[in-house]
């Protein structure tokens, strides 16, 4: 038995018997996912701490199917009684629903039966107290302040680390586990501009093993260095420009990608890309990659949402979009396969979600990418949900810095930038070498040759 | 399913029933290492949730949580702890946790604990997941029916129901004891329409703290032709403009506006840190002299309305700014100490996993006397914006931003063509001197927002009457 095994044990006894209980009740199929977690996290203020939040918890999710119609119950009472109360209420809820011909659990020869090992477990995570938690951000945050006496206040620092543990089971043989950890610091500084106003910025380190962590000091003076930066800022004229997305900036812009590609939103019609698989979608520069196997990514996992095996999909290879995501009741709504896209959380059905989504890197340096750009707008931050999955088209707030002469010049903010996102992931004209793993979204530099800027 | 009354477990009669000696027993623990104060805060929740998709009953869900959540406080720091095993181990194991932030030292001395009545902003008779989920369904139905017999290009229609019933305790260790029952449910419509190779989407929704009486005033119908109108009229939408114009806020939904530009920015947490951009503006002029903005967690029925906060304190009315001179702030207990003054009663949180923060309820703009014709009359080219996504704000810079998907070009004083979904942004302080014209016909949000903040979502609403804002830049495509 491996460590994972045994810590996961007394989850698979839970999820075990609810499964063969509501079978026993009559349930066709029934389907169980327990989920435990444990979470420490910390904020201080100008040296000295906020908040120090700690706790664990457990739910228990269950999915009933019974003469093809379906329940979906979560619950976190683990009491004897109270347990097999919320069985039996789940197996006769599967009543009031439609009979679906095509919500019921994967066939048994596509469940996964091996499982990688992907390292997301690092021991070292729930070791670290509370009082270690509050010198990481105190050290953060002092950091920041000492860097220059222009960071006049903090929006604070924090600390955080969590632990979570899942099992599913099924009534069909599936049985699988799983286990990780994350840590995060984060430092917020604030400096005064002129004419009363304040501007923040943040940086921040994190991963699944904490010896991973950058310093706390890196982190509170390159925070410093971000806010200082935005000092003066004030937004530019109305025009079209080229913009140069920094990584964290871009992440957001192929999100948006992912939620138009996704299973769901195909059978749903919404989504601006329905009838596109096989065409171009990006321009050719553009390969994008959902790959849950890396080992150590914050994205990572041993199988899907639905039980089905990890597996790596070329999701736009040179612009050309491969394939849409999809999960089990998603790939049956389109009469498809399973890409084993499956995401899950308790008490939710399965449904398509990302692993590790990654705009594969390219060959740029990011000062070249912004060195050939006469006039345009290096974005560094966008605000707003203003996306139309149905029509792409997409107009968000943003901020950053104007690009004089191949140079960053000054900060830009209260702006828009807007265009269609078909046009602009084909207008996709330089890639940087900079992909950094460290989020489960990752893009490089990116520049898109024109959008419409807002402004004055 | 039953449909007899849900009761919490904690409460009087229940399983784990939790009388005042519990109470003052955790309560002692978490002030055993010293502090300033603490409370306790149960929560149990029901929850059911409705899919209709392709014409039928996709999934019924349902779920219950329960968990007692510990606060230590200690000057502005909070200790917190929660757990979902209420034994009195387990709570008094939590208790202890949370007490790690008071630093070995005096606590105050143990007070009498008495039960306060709160007032009721929301005397609904019957809950809504108390009644039989069959008429539900029939609700979903119907919307689908309405929806699809609107126009024929309507290709695809969800429906989603979702209630819930949330019965809190909270014991504090000056003596207060509050219990309050907070149902709150919501329906949504969202259609597809398709024609000629293009395709718009349109949503309508609402509810409140109301049981099923909601929809004898706004019926399934109602909202699946409203969703289906806004989907086809959008089928026409062109480019919206890009740049800086006048534009005219409907009534109603037009009110985050109020909530991002303005709301946030008073909340007193970031006050009492001074990182908002309202921070030490108290008595100065912050908005045109039009502006009235009022935080109103007692408007009856309402998905903003509190009977108490989540700290034991009653919901209120509070005037935020008035006729353009900022007021006051939002507070919860900390900031409220902190700015020496009583509570504001604004301190909520998402669950009995979170510690409160100073968070609106509903946040409105006051009536003014202008008639909304006239208002849009008075627009030479501008954006008329009726329907929105969300919105999100820096609050110490004070940008802000918000998402339409339903607006019009307005030319000449008439609207005209409808435009595709667009970004407006501004700068709070800034945008609220630009209010030039407020309307007379204040409306209240249907039901349906919800705010986050620090990871935590609560249920707000938003209200205000027609306003024209004479400068906000728009963020179209077309120049």
């Amino acid at each position: 038995m491996s460590a994972d095994d045994k810590a996961l044990a007394e989850l698979y006894t839970i999820a075990e018997r609810a499964c063969a209980f509501a079978k026993k009740l009559g349930a066709d199929q029934a389907e169980a996912q327990v989920q435990s977690g444990s979470e420490l996290s910390v904020e201080i203020r100008l040296g000295e701490p906020e908040l120090v939040h700690e706790a664990s918890s457990k739910a228990l999710g269950l999915r009933i199917f019974r003469d093809k119609r379906s329940a979906l119950t979560y619950t976190s009472d683990f009491r004897p009684d109270a347990l097999e109360r919320f069985v039996r209420e789940s197996v006769d809820l599967a009543r009031l629903s439609e009979p679906d011909e095509l919500n019921t659990l994967p066939p048994v020869e596509v469940l996964a039966r091996q499982f990688p090992e992907l390292e997301l477990w690092d021991e070292a995570t729930l070791s670290t107290t509370a009082a270690e938690a509050i010198d990481w951000a105190v050290r953060g945050e002092r950091a920041a302040r000492a860097f220059s006496d222009k960071i006049t206040n903090s929006d604070g620092a924090s600390y955080s680390r969590s632990a979570g543990a899942g099992v599913l089971v099924s009534t069909d043989g599936f049985r699988g586990g799983s286990r990780g950890t994350y840590q995060s610091l984060v430092v917020k500084p604030i400096a005064d501009d002129a004419d009363g106003k304040k501007r923040n910025g943040y940086w921040w380190t994190g991963d699944r093993w904490k010896d991973r962590l950058d310093a706390p000091e890196a982190v509170g003076e390159e925070a410093a260095r971000r806010t200082l930066a935005k000092l003066g800022a004030e937004k530019i004229e109305t025009g079209e420009l080229p913009i140069v997305f920094d990584p964290d900036a871009g992440r957001a812009i192929v999100r948006l990608l992912f939620g138009v590609i996704s299973g769901g939103a195909i059978y749903r019609k919404s989504s601006y890309l329905l009838d596109r698989e096989g065409t171009e979608v990006a321009s050719p520069l553009v390969t994008i990659v959902d790959d849950p196997l890396i080992k150590r990514a914050p994205g990572s996992r041993p199988f899907d949402g639905d039980g089905l095996p990890s597996r790596r999909n070329v999701v736009v290879d040179g612009g050309v979009l491969k394939t849409y995501m999809l999960d089990t009741y998603s790939a049956r709504k389109l009469g498809r396969v399973s890409n084993g896209c499956a995401g899950r959380s308790v008490g939710g059905s399965p449904h398509v979600t990302t692993s590790n989504f990654i705009l594969q890197a390219g060959t740029r340096k990011p000062a070249e990418i912004i060195g050939e750009v006469k006039r345009g707008l290096y974005v560094t931050d966008m605000m707003g949900f203003g996306f139309n999955a149905v029509t792409g088209d997409f107009s968000r707030g943003a901020s950053g810095f104007l690009i004089e002469d191949g140079k960053l010049g000054r900060p830009v903010t209260e702006v828009t930038i807007s265009a269609n996102l078909d046009d602009i992931l084909k207008r996709i004209d330089a890639l940087g070498d900079d992909l950094d793993l460290r989020t489960s979204t990752a893009v490089p530099t990116m520049r898109v040759s024109r959008m419409m800027v807002a402004g004055k | 399913m039953s449909s007899e009354p849900l009761r919490a477990p904690f409460a009087p009669g229940g399983p784990t029933e939790i009388d005042a000696a519990i109470a003052r027993r955790l309560l002692e623990e978490a002030l055993a290492r010293g502090g300033d104060r603490a409370d306790l805060y149960f929560e149990w929740r029901a929850g059911a949730d409705y899919v209709w998709e392709d014409h039928k009953v996709k999934t019924v869900g349902r779920g219950v949580t329960l968990g007692l959540g510990v606060r230590v406080l200690r000057g502005d720091a909070t200790g917190y702890a929660y757990t979902e095993e209420l034994t009195t181990e387990a709570m008094l194991q939590t208790a202890r946790t949370a007490s790690q932030i008071a630093a070995a030292g005096k606590s105050p001395a143990p007070v009498d604990i008495r039960a306060i009545t709160v007032p009721s902003f929301y005397p609904v008779q019957v809950p809504s997941i108390e009644t039989v989920p069959e008429e539900k369904l029939a609700l979903l139905r119907r919307a689908d029916a309405a929806a699809h017999a609107y126009d024929p290009r309507i290709a695809k229609v969800t429906v989603t129901f979702a209630e819930e019933l949330k019965e809190i305790l909270i014991v504090t260790s000056d003596g207060k004891l509050v219990r309050d029952r907070q149902p709150l449910m919501r329906f949504g419509v969202s259609a597809i329409a398709e024609s000629n190779g293009k395709r718009q989407g349109g949503s309508s929704g609402g509810g409140g703290r109301l049981g099923m009486d909601y929809f004898e005033t706004h019926t399934p119908e109602a909202h699946g032709r409203e969703a289906a109108r806004v989907a086809t009229a959008m089928l026409d939408a062109v480019e919206a403009p890009a740049g800086t114009m006048e534009v005219v806020l409907a009534p109603g939904d037009s009110g985050i506006l109020l909530h991002e530009a303005v709301g946030h920015g008073l909340e007193a947490d970031f006050n009492r840190k001074q990182t908002s951009n309202y921070s030490g503006r108290v008595g100065q002029r912050v908005a045109s002299e039009l502006v009235t903005v009022i935080d109103d967690g007692t408007l009856s029925s309402t998905r903003g309305a509190i009977n108490t906060d989540d700290e034991g304190n009653e919901g209120r009315r509070n005037v935020l700014i008035e006729n353009g001179i900022l007021v006051d702030y939002l507070h919860d207990e900390l900031s409220a100490k902190h700015f020496t003054r009583g509570p504001s009663g604004n301190g909520r949180r998402q669950s009995f996993r979170h510690n409160p923060l100073p968070r609106m309820t509903n946040t409105l703009m006051g009536t003014g006397a202008t008639d909304p014709g006239e208002i849009i009359a008075s627009v030479k080219r501008g954006v008329y914006a009726k329907r929105f996504s969300g919105g999100q704000v820096n609050i110490s810079n004070g940008d802000f931003v918000f998402s339409l998907t339903e607006s019009y070009l307005i030319e000449d004083g008439k609207l005209t063509a409808p435009l595709k979904g667009v970004n407006l942004i501004g700068n709070g302080p800034d945008v609220l001197t630009k209010v030039s014209m407020v309307g007379n016909d204040f409306q209240l949000s249907d039901g349906i927002w919800t705010c986050g903040k620090d990871g935590q979502s609560v249920p707000v609403g938003v209200g205000t009457p027609t306003v024209k804002i004479a400068a906000i830049t728009v963020g179209g495509t077309k120049a």
